[in-house]
């Protein structure tokens, strides 16, 4: 990606969702109704807690020897008839779908849903280059039609209210102005995907898992887009990141239990779609493995674990933060926890507010189907901004004053005493301005006119050094 | 048992009777409490900034002020999860004073329940309250269980707070969402804390509850400046009070 992206400062993007507050109301509200699901689900599996450590384990294992297990990959899947490529950046990722395209002469795309092509920009690539993409997931359809981005990785669309959805297909696919009914919006959206269907010529998925000891690839989707994506067109391209990779077939039962429970709080997903090679000897299966940064990240102690990750998007359905400030406002591929995690690993500097967005609850960790230490992340990520003086001068400045406060206890006490003094004496209107971001919305404190060491000294016997031990 | 109390430089600051009424909990147990008065800070606002080099000498203060006791107790759980999570990025693994400290350093309600083995605090606190679990306390501390999670444990507070006599205690409908606190959070991301912190109140409300209690001051002071300005009708308290027997005081 191109280093001239401008810097995101998520507390002003987040500003006007958080501020309407009917709709960042609506927004939490519809995800917590997906975290209740999923608690739910968690709930009902008594070995919740045994599945997160296996995955766990399972993960660390599979990125602690990759390389070996992404060749038993390739030896396997060629074995069935697929062709392995190897992309090791966006750019080259794209390049290598529109070569397949060309090389088949394909104009008339289908595409399943795939975090990976969103993250390698590949729609944009494809439509500068004359191709018509189509988005075969419903959320992603509708995302696509609006101009927009997904805000979510598993709920694309979760930010639009049916009513805008229903505009949306006013206007694009001619259903009736005022139109909000689900069920006929859905209809409406089907009748238009299933010409999209019929013309394609080409199906593009994402991999929800590779297993190395088969070859095999696992998609999972809701609405069995992916498998009629690929089951009309004679080829199929599958692009995935070199972290889906699983070790053996037995190994894909602990994380399909996981994900669809973690995701949307169901037991599976409608359609765990299993491809070995392609469909028939007319057919063509193009699997394209993509790196981009990932072998960075690897080679990373402390961030290494977010390789785990399974993209089943319970982190943000969690974060009291994402909830309220809407995906948008992450500007990134990946929102939300796990998205300010791996933003700053790929652009330091472009993603450097997203580790403070979060209020370090801790919540996403203990979510984490695949036992990231998520917030533990991002607050290690703090540390390496600041050590690459990414951390603007003003807090920099203030933590430096801080903590000469705190290495001198008389300078701490005399700091203490002025300032209780001034809230007690000073107007509320010199207290209380815009400067003082604390109490544009929040009343401070009223001080106390004695603080506890000086109440500890007049009430109880002074602690003599002796004391001290 | 020579224990040490920590009071976190806010609660010195501005919430003096949050550790006076710590102070008299322990106490009333029949320990001896010693408070080193050059003691400041953790180091927590420096550390989550990720300023680890203002936050160290902070630490190395910390630990050495309070090296030898039995137990550190500070009623905060956020400042008890620096000591014992964080600290470790500024001393070597094998450093034994600061391996004492950390193995030392306890959440007041942690050390009740957990190291005293203290069940029951005499008293009465006749009112509807609600419990904010801090989330420190809860998911860095497991100071209970958490909604994430499917591993029992015990509630440290609630077992405290349930032992008083004629208290009721209102269930929520978000048990343990956070309050958006956070530290330089409530500032740097102002409008996402406070929507946070609005929601936490309104919950606590809805649940017909008369004072919100916590283990952590921090929470509070944030909650506490948004009912205020609000005028919203529900009154906070910290744990400590709660069980050393505070009145709550009448509506303002
Ligand atoms: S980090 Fe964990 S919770 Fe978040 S999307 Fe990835 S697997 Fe799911």
């Amino acid at each position: 990606m191109s280093p001239s992206l401008p810097i995101i400062d998520h507390p002003r993007a987040a500003r006007d969702f958080v501020n309407n507050v009917p709709r960042s109301h609506w927004h939490d509200d519809a995800l917590w109704f997906v975290r209740v699901k999923r608690d739910r689900q968690a709930q009902s599996l008594p070995e919740w807690e045994y599945l997160r450590e296996q995955a766990s384990a399972i993960k660390q294992h599979t990125i602690a020897n990759l390389g070996t297990y992404l060749q038993e990959f390739e030896a396997n899947a060629s074995r069935m008839g697929a062709v392995v490529h190897w992309a090791a950046d966006a750019a080259e990722h794209n390049q290598i779908v529109l070569k397949l395209l060309q090389k088949n002469n394909a104009q008339r795309i289908i595409k399943s849903k795939s975090m990976l092509t969103e993250e390698c920009g590949l729609n944009e690539f494809l439509i500068d280059n004359g191709i018509d993409v189509v988005d075969t997931d419903l959320g992603e359809r509708i995302v696509q039609l609006r101009g927009e981005h997904p805000s979510h990785i598993v709920l694309p669309a979760i930010h639009i209210k049916k009513e805008e959805v229903g505009e949306t297909f006013h206007q694009h696919l001619g259903t009736r102005q005022g139109e909000a009914d689900p069920q006929v919006l859905t209809e409406a959206a089907r009748g238009h995907l299933r010409g999209k269907f019929l013309d394609g010529e080409v199906g593009i998925t994402g991999v929800n898992f590779a297993i190395a000891n088969t070859g095999g690839i696992v998609v999972c989707t809701n609405e069995g887009n992916a498998d009629l994506g690929v089951s009309l067109p004679r080829v199929h391209i599958a692009c995935m990141g070199i972290e889906k990779l699983l070790p053996r077939f037995a190994d894909l039962g602990v994380f399909t239990r996981l994900l669809a429970r973690s995701a949307t709080g169901q037991p599976i997903t409608s359609y765990t779609s299993h491809f070995h090679g392609p469909r028939d000897a007319q057919s063509e299966l193009h699997i394209v493995l993509v790196d981009n940064g990932r072998s960075r990240i690897r080679d990373s102690d402390t961030f290494r674990d977010s390789l785990n990750c399974i993209r089943c998007g319970a982190c943000m359905n969690t974060c009291p933060v994402y909830r309220r400030s809407g995906g948008h406002s992450y500007n990134a591929t990946v929102p939300g926890p796990i998205g300010s995690v791996l933003g700053p690993a790929r652009e330091p500097k472009v993603h450097k507010s997203l580790p403070y967005a979060c209020s370090l609850c801790g919540s996403c960790t203990d979510v984490c189907p695949v036992k990231i230490p998520l917030h533990h992340q991002l607050l290690a990520w703090r540390k390496v901004l600041v050590g690459k003086r990414l951390l603007a001068w003003n807090k920099r400045v203030g933590m430096k004053a801080a903590s000469i406060l705190f290495r001198h206890p008389r300078l701490f006490r005399f700091a203490g005493y002025t300032g209780r003094t001034a809230l007690r004496v000073l107007p509320k209107a010199l207290t209380h301005n815009r400067l003082n971001e604390w109490a544009i919305d929040r009343d401070l404190p009223t001080p106390p006119r004695q603080s506890f060491r000086a109440w500890y000294a007049e009430n109880r016997k002074q602690t003599k050094p002796e004391d001290v031990k | 048992m020579n224990v040490a109390l920590f009071v976190p430089c806010y609660i010195d600051q501005f919430f003096p009777d949050v550790a006076i009424a710590t102070l008299e909990l322990l106490e009333a147990q029949g320990v001896t409490v010693h408070f080193p008065p050059s003691q400041t800070c953790c180091g927590q606002p420096m550390a989550n900034t990720g300023c680890s080099a203002e936050a160290a000498p902070v630490a190395r203060q910390f630990v050495e002020m309070f090296a030898g006791y039995d137990a550190v107790v500070c009623p905060s759980g956020s400042c008890v999860s620096m000591v014992r999570n964080h600290y470790g990025d500024y001393f070597a693994p094998d450093d034994e004073q600061f391996t004492q400290v950390r193995d030392a350093t306890f959440e007041l309600c942690e050390f009740l329940v957990d190291r005293l083995n203290v069940r029951e605090i005499e008293g009465r606190f006749p009112h509807k309250v609600s419990i904010h679990s801090s989330c420190h306390g809860l998911r860095e501390l497991r100071l209970g269980p958490c909604s994430e999670q499917q591993t029992p444990r015990e509630n440290r507070l609630r077992i405290l707070l349930e032992s008083l006599a004629d208290v009721e205690i209102m269930p929520l409908t978000r048990i343990d969402e956070c309050c958006g606190f956070g530290g330089t959070f409530a500032v740097t991301e102002r409008e996402t804390s406070v929507a946070m912190g609005v929601d936490r109140v309104q919950d606590h409300i809805a649940a017909g509850s008369e004072v919100m209690i916590a283990g952590d001051m921090s929470c509070l002071m944030h909650m506490q400046g948004l009912i205020s300005r609000r005028k919203m009708p529900l009154r906070v308290m910290h744990i400590a009070q709660a069980l050393a027997g505070r009145e709550l005081a009448p509506s303002p």
